[in-house]
């Protein structure tokens, strides 16, 4: 399997595939279900895997405001997460980051919120006893 | 079998490299967004497994095999990946077909050198037995002097 880890080979001819197989196949059998994996299986899915890696980048870089400062940032990649059908499935592990003290102002507007219901809801009662 | 968190990530430096090459020269990639793509790469991997096994059981097998994962890249709208699979696809089966002739040409090679090491020591053997019958004769031909 070390065939085709590496990018280039002894000879400086370009392989096949850069990512270690071994690890590609770690992670494939901890997803349940799965009983066995040939290898030509193996292998599309380490090159399907670059290849995302490229689109990912790409699309990130291309679509995302880092491009002015000529960097790439995670800022860039949570927003493909967030607006591209495609890379949907990665918007759980690429959330959006937002300030601490936005989020306690939101927590405490919900907070209100709720306590202004309770309060309606205590009214009505009174109302009608 | 217990997998330590490290080993459902990929190397680093791999991961680097081939956002490097894809982006253009002179990019910054922030250390944030290569973990981040990392570990997308994971849930990718993930991902299209699941999506995989889902054609074997459908074609009641058990073991993945090349098309399922071709057939998981078209569902998961990964279509623009087919065609470059299906060439490293290609490229691979070559590969393994030029080794197998390799390894197979090698046993005959090999076959073969046991074979002439056998017809060499035969002759050695022959060699021998003629010094042999030389000597013998030298030896007659002293006796027959000394007589």
């Amino acid at each position: 399997m070390a065939d085709l880890v590496v990018g280039r080979d002894k000879c400086g001819e370009q392989r096949l595939v850069s990512l270690p197989l071994s690890r590609i196949r770690v992670i494939m059998k901890s997803s349940p279900e799965v009983s066995s994996i040939n290898q030509e299986a193996l292998v599309l899915t380490a090159k399907a895997t670059e290849l995302f890696v490229q689109d990912l980048a790409t699309y990130s870089y291309r679509h995302g405001s880092g491009k002015e400062k000529r960097a790439l940032t995670y800022h860039d990649l949570s927003n493909t997460a967030e607006e591209s059908e495609t890379f949907q499935f990665l918007a759980d592990i690429l959330p959006k980051k937002i300030l601490a003290s936005k989020y306690l102002k939101m927590l405490k507007e919900k907070e209100e919120e709720e306590e202004e219901n309770e309060n309606n809801n205590d009214e009505s009662d009174e109302a009608e006893s | 079998m217990a997998e330590r968190p490290e080993d459902l990530n990929l190397p680093n430096a791999v991961i680097t490299r081939i956002i490097k090459e894809a982006l253009p020269d002179g990019v910054n990639i922030s250390k944030e967004a290569r973990s981040a793509i990392s570990r997308a790469a994971s849930v990718f991997v993930l991902y299209a497994t699941s999506c995989a096994n889902n054609f074997a059981m459908k074609g009641k097998r058990k073991t993945l095999n090349a098309s399922d994962v071709l057939s998981a890249m078209e569902e998961m709208e990964f279509q623009r990946f087919v065609t470059p699979l299906k060439e490293a696809l290609e490229a691979y089966r070559r590969e393994q077909k030029g080794k197998k002739e390799a390894s197979e040409q090698k046993k005959k090679d090999k076959d073969r050198k046991t074979d002439s090491e056998e017809q060499d020591k035969s002759r050695d053997e022959e060699i021998d037995e003629d010094e042999e019958r030389l000597e013998e004769e030298e030896q007659n031909e002293e006796e027959e002097v000394d007589n």
